[in-house]
């Protein structure tokens, strides 16, 4: 009998430690380390866990520099034909640049990527096709969006980091699983990657990110009004977009919003100013550069809804909240990755 | 030790104790036999039954089936059937309540109809439950306490389902069946109203959950440490005091200058548990449909602290034109 209590207590403990292990085998190994970011009390604090810092810096470590290029000389639109956005530069930069878009992009399939080799010139390849659209898109960003890149600015490597496809894109998703008359689950209640695995909407991008979106869900006035507020819905919408800035950069909700009002902007800090130009940034490059390259790719480069690849916050910042660490690469690169002398 | 108290942990077994018939009795009566399980000894009283259901009883479980089937087979559609992600993803897994187009009306059984069909079945069941809790109380003589306690949740429960969405005009306000998806829910509502923290009433109920804990373990605590003067017939001791009572009053005048009685404590608990959902209920209530801010309410009636903010203060892009 004795035994009998023995062998069941000995699997009551077995049991209970199973269960203790399944509880924390999601979390993340400690130590972390909280740093106060606003006013004592508000819990207004930024939490990083030194055991990843490493596997950050790493991840995030700059290429060389390509040697510096004779400004002189005749212009690559001079000395080489079909030469449409870099045809300013002279033939020293623009094979400078060349070399460094190949490190970048596709160090290990070469030229050959993105070009016919029996013949540089022709157009015949989508990468080429693709490859031009980007460097446009890369000075758009340069210029026109420094109220989210500032001087620090981006290269093809803030995205590629030595892929052709950058590892963190993003297509649109049905938004119905189940088949015949089952309840529609409206794009949740599934474990979502893009929203920190929640069961939260699994795209909130392509009704947010792909082109300007309703993205404000609180409240406005302290009292209703007549005039219908966003649903519950919308909100849980916004929710997993936000979820996916948390983790696309590496932060807390805490790093944009004072959590006791998400909504008023007296009491975020500044980086919020810095997202929301991300945020319209993002949007603006998925309407005017990625989607419209949906009919240069070929099929098997598209989603499962027929949609071109594009961006979030992730594809550039990569879990941190400076992208590379806040290096500018850029500086290196002005005179070929900003805009063209007019 | 254990065999001289009467809060005992020892399992005595002696006949099965049926009890008093019930006389209301129709086609379902009680059931005839009892049996004894060990484990539930470990919890309360080993003998299980003699089981009556009755008539509410056993509508209250077919309804409370049919709506536990309606959510778990649209959750095994949503995974194609399979039963393997069915139990990976359980917790993630829901059935969600109409689309804002829908309003107030019936939608498509994909659209949202599913959920309001399970709904249905299962207040239904909850109601027919309650009646039969009522009931049963009234048929063994008792007062009707533990109905309307359960009274108190049920009103929470219609608030968040039933109630608040006909005043917004939508059943897309309600909550959708499922665990995370109702957590999230949650976290949604308090972020989309501003700040559910600011609710003045989810504060009171936050009050009370935490002190029903609180009176739940200070009463349990009490009686448990005087169970060795017979402590726990508290009942007996309210008319005549015995010295448990006695010791058990001392401690706490001289713990915290202030006891309860063996009377008073019962309804201090009842009436914190009760307040709990009461409260809750209303400040859901109020939210959306009077409250569209917390926050902003709660700075309009100095309930929200100012503190300082960085210097200089953050404004709002799209209000200062400057910015694309």
């Amino acid at each position: 009998m004795s035994s009998l209590m023995f062998h069941a207590r000995k699997k009551a403990l077995l049991l209970g430690a199973l269960l203790a292990a399944g509880l924390v085998a999601g979390c993340e190994f400690p130590p972390q380390e909280s740093t106060q970011s606003g006013y004592r009390g508000t819990g207004m604090s930024q939490i990083t866990n030194k055991a990843k810092a490493e596997a950050i810096a790493f991840a995030n470590s700059i290429p060389e520099v390509q040697p510096e290029a004779d400004e002189t000389g005749p212009k690559a639109s001079e000395v080489y034909q079909n030469v449409k956005v870099l045809g300013h530069l002279s033939e020293g930069q623009f094979l400078r640049v060349m070399s460094a878009m190949t490190e970048w992009v596709a160090p290990e399939q070469g030229c050959a990527y993105c070009h016919n080799v029996e013949n540089m010139a022709d157009d015949s390849m989508y990468t080429k096709i693709v490859s031009r659209r980007m460097i446009e898109m890369t000075r758009t960003i340069n210029t026109t969006w420094k109220p989210h890149v500032a001087e620090t600015g981006v290269t093809c490597y803030t995205c590629h980091r030595g892929q052709p496809v950058p590892a963190n894109i993003w297509f649109s998703q049905k938004d119905h699983i189940a088949a015949g008359s089952a309840a529609d689950n409206k794009g949740h209640n599934t474990p979502a990657p893009n929203a920190s695995y929640s069961s939260l909407p699994r795209d909130a991008f392509t009704p947010l990110l792909a082109s300007a979106g309703q993205i404000r869900v609180i409240g406005k006035d302290a009292l209703s009004t007549d005039a219908p507020g966003e649903s519950i819905a919308t909100t849980e919408r916004t929710y997993s977009l936000m979820m996916h800035m948390s983790t696309g950069l590496g932060v807390n909700c805490t790093f944009c919003h004072n959590t006791r009002a998400f909504a008023e902007w007296d009491q975020s800090p500044p980086q919020r100013v810095t997202a929301w130009h991300g945020i319209r940034m993002v949007q603006g490059l998925n309407a005017t550069y990625l989607e419209p390259l949906k009919s240069t790719y070929p099929t098997a480069r598209l989603g499962p809804e027929g949609d071109a690849p594009k961006a979030n916050c992730a594809t550039c910042h990569q879990g941190v909240s400076k992208p590379l660490g806040g290096v500018s690469m850029l500086k290196d690169y002005i005179k070929e990755l900003s805009a063209p002398p007019r | 030790m254990d065999y001289q108290n009467i809060f005992t942990r020892v399992q005595v077994r002696g006949p099965a104790y049926a009890g008093v018939a019930p006389t209301d009795v129709g086609a379902f009566p009680r059931s005839k036999d009892s049996l004894f399980f060990y484990w539930a000894g470990k919890l309360g009283d080993a003998q299980i039954g003699p089981i009556y259901l009755g008539y509410t009883g056993i509508a209250s479980l077919v309804c409370g089936i049919i709506a536990f089937e309606i959510i778990g087979l649209n959750m095994l559609a949503s995974v194609n059937w399979d039963f393997v992600q069915f139990i990976r993803q359980l917790f993630w897994l829901g059935l969600e309540p109409p689309a804002p187009k829908y309003g107030l009306s019936i939608p498509p059984l994909a659209e949202g109809g599913w959920w309001l069909m399970a709904g249905m079945f299962l207040t239904a069941s909850i109601m027919l439950w309650w009646l039969r809790m009522y009931r049963r109380a009234r048929q063994l003589g008792m007062g009707t306490h533990v109905a309307w306690a359960f009274a108190a949740a049920i009103w929470l429960y219609l608030v968040l389902g039933f109630i608040r969405p006909i005043l917004m005009g939508s059943w897309s306000e309600a909550v959708p069946f499922g665990i995370f998806p109702h957590l999230d829910w949650t976290a949604a509502f308090s972020i989309r109203y501003g700040n559910l923290f600011y609710n003045p009433f989810h504060a009171l109920s936050i009050v009370f959950l935490y002190g029903s804990v609180l009176l739940f373990a200070m009463h349990a605590a009490t009686i448990l440490a005087v169970g060795r003067y017979g402590g726990e017939r508290e009942i007996e001791q309210i008319v005549d005091r015995g010295t448990a009572s006695e010791r058990a009053a001392l401690f706490w005048r001289w713990t915290m200058g202030f006891n309860a009685t063996m009377e008073s404590i019962h309804r201090w608990a009842w009436w914190f548990a009760v307040l709990c959902p009461l409260t809750g209920g209303i400040g859901i209530l109020l939210t959306g449909t009077v409250v569209d801010n917390w926050y902003l309410w709660a700075v309009n009636h100095g309930v929200a602290p100012a503190y300082p903010m960085p210097v200089p203060a953050v404004l709002d892009p799209a209000m200062t034109g400057g910015a694309r």
